[in-house]
């Protein structure tokens, strides 16, 4: 995925769960493709619906809490979707997109400065995000040193499989 | 300078520098998945380029959530993982012999004081009750821990939670831990570890202590940990399945933050939907109607649990108008329930039984709510839809609230009902 996009802004509040991103009933599979229609069913059925692939999620506080459910990245993921704004991510949510590449921005001027419908233009690399309506600017928080390397080598999954070849070449 | 229990735990188990907000490489002692998280986690192992985990006596698959087998996909997830965990000869059970992963696995020893656990369910938490560093996370990671052994923490802040006082006996772990999340909120705790002190914390018998663990991630936090002291050493010293070394905080260790609570202030409370942290007492709720009770859950559904719903149905049957669907966390309480008499008053109150199964809890099946429905439950999340239909209602509360109001058919403080002297004595029922 490059590292500029841009998208219209789908906007929700605080404490957007994981069971609403996508409800346990849909859980007997963990292909992004097949989730992917369900995603946000239960809170905004018109969503998948309306959205166009290249969208930006946009949401206050707290988003992606509650179950550990990696299905939840997956499917905003497996949507199309280009990129989550939010002013706090819930911790497991926060590890599980790293993990598997969605990208992430935490910035609460975003969230509060974006409103639902506005073109916003995304800059993953320098953490910037625009509003394309009004001009306005906004900067993310920067990750860590180690979490900026963990999604430099494309999240988890090669992370691990450089550790294991590094092992193999060096047996402790 | 002096270490938090969480500080403490990761100190033992890495050798990078453990301050707060520091990354840390930590050993892992035991890592384990569900039947829904073992699938994606199983193909991200394969993709990860791993071939044997890296000790199969410290991993596992638990297959509780959509088991006995919901449907055909659902089987073939449990197929999956079956065959994962026998290929790689890591711990797994059959149904019938297993129960909610994070009821069963501290009662077959494999969460012990002292170590660090990783688990791909948020619910991990729980383990924090025998005063290990035990934290959710998704498939990917867990994956990563079956292959390297090892993950990665933040080092989080603790919020020392000291709760004063001595508790009336109407109030359980569960309304403690609800009136905290009522207090704080559901990211009052983002990122940080709950640490459980005073004499009401110490009073609480295991059971109580595994409900209080097992919500501190509906506060956000990371882990919800309480201090091992003698009730802890006597669960696990009779259960371990391998040896262990309790850890402890330094007495000069510094805290984020530290919130006082007096327990003789507190009464028997529930949380309306659709969050954890919309806390009222249960005796102002009472205008609210129920189509369905369930108790059980890893939250809920351990002996003590049973013990306190059969007191009060002992003689008492359910509302007419409502089912109440019970499920023993695990085949152990199950069985034990049975000797003592428990299952006998449920089936004679009108109740419907169940093997162990998260079922319900999450909207998977056992019990799942039609649009308009409203349930109280025992379990420990109330969002949009997690029981059923996106629009039921979830209400939580205690096993007494519970049962109470399976009677009544409306949200009912068991006090309205039934005198002091018909509930068990406090302590230990295990």
């Amino acid at each position: 995925m490059s590292d500029r996009f841009s998208g219209k802004a789908w906007v929700y509040g605080d404490n957007v769960d994981t069971d609403v991103i996508i409800p346990a009933r849909y859980l007997s599979t963990s292909d992004p493709v097949e989730l992917a229609p369900h995603c946000m069913e239960d809170m905004d059925a018109d969503f998948m619906k309306r959205m166009a692939p290249g969208d930006v999620l946009v949401a206050g506080n707290n988003f992606g809490c509650g179950s550990s459910r990696e299905h939840a990245p997956l499917a905003i993921k497996g949507a199309g979707v280009s990129c989550v704004i939010a002013a706090s991510f819930a911790r497991i949510f926060f590890r599980n997109a790293l993990n598997i590449g969605l990208p992430i921005l935490e910035c609460p001027e975003a969230s509060r400065g974006i409103k639902a419908g506005s073109r916003v233009e995304v800059d993953l690399a320098q953490g910037r995000i625009r509003n394309l309506d009004t001009g306005e600017e906004f900067s993310a928080k920067p990750f860590p040193p180690f979490l900026r390397d963990l999604v430099a080598r494309g999240g988890l999954v090669p992370t691990v499989r450089a550790r294991l070849e590094e092992r193999r070449r060096n047996p402790s | 300078m002096g270490r938090t229990l969480a500080e403490a735990l990761i100190a033992a188990h890495t050798t990078d520098p453990v301050e707060p907000g520091s990354i840390c490489r930590v050993r892992v002692d035991f890592a384990f998945a569900n039947d829904i998280t073992g699938a994606p986690a199983i193909s991200e192992f394969a993709r990860m380029g791993a071939e044997r985990v890296f000790d199969p006596y410290r991993c596992a698959i638990v297959p509780d959530h959509f088991t006995p087998n919901k449907d055909i996909a659902s089987a073939r997830q449990v197929q999956a993982a079956r065959n994962f965990a026998r290929e790689q000869g890591m711990l797994f059970w059959e149904v019938g012999r297993a129960g909610v992963e994070h009821a069963f696995l501290p009662e077959k020893g494999l969460i012990l004081p002292g170590e660090v656990i990783l688990g791909a369910d948020s619910h991990t938490c729980t383990g924090g009750a025998l005063g290990a560093f035990a934290t959710g996370v998704g498939s990917t990671d867990l994956a990563a821990a079956w292959a390297l052994g090892e993950t990665w923490f933040r080092v989080p802040p603790t919020i020392r939670v000291v709760v004063e006082g001595e508790a009336s006996p109407w109030v359980t772990g569960k309304d403690l831990v609800l009136t905290l999340i009522g207090m704080i909120g559901v990211e009052g705790a983002r990122y940080a570890a709950l640490q459980f002190e005073g004499p009401a914390i110490d009073a609480l018998p295991m059971d109580d202590r595994f409900t209080v663990a097992n919500m501190a991630v509906e506060a956000g936090a990371k882990a919800g940990l309480f201090v091992p002291d003698g009730k802890t050493l006597g669960y696990a010293n009779k259960r371990a399945a391998r040896p262990f070394e309790p850890v402890f905080p330094d007495p000069d260790a510094i805290y984020g933050q530290t919130i006082r609570m007096d327990a003789s202030g507190l009464q028997p409370v529930v949380a309306l939907p659709h969050l954890p942290s919309n806390v009222k007492p249960a005796s102002e709720c009472g205008a609210l109607e129920l189509d369905q009770v369930f108790i059980g859950s890893c939250t809920n559904g351990r002996l003590r649990d049973l013990e306190l719903a059969a007191a009060v149905l002992k003689g008492r049957t359910v509302h007419e108008k409502v089912r109440l669907v019970v499920i023993p966390a695990t085949a152990e309480v199950f069985a034990e329930a049975l000797k003592r008499g428990y299952i006998e008053t449920f089936l004679e109150a009108g109740a419907a039984i169940s093997t162990a199964t998260c079922g319900p809890c999450l909207g998977g099946h056992y019990g799942i709510l039609a649009p308009g429905e409203r349930c109280l439950s025992t379990s420990n999340r109330n969002f949009v839809g997690r029981m059923g239909h996106a629009a039921s209602e979830l209400i939580l509360s205690s096993p007494l609230v519970a049962a109470a109001s399976a009677v009544t058919g409306r949200v009912t403080d068991p006090r309205e009902i039934m005198t002091g002297s018909e509930l068990p004595a406090g302590g230990e029922s295990e």
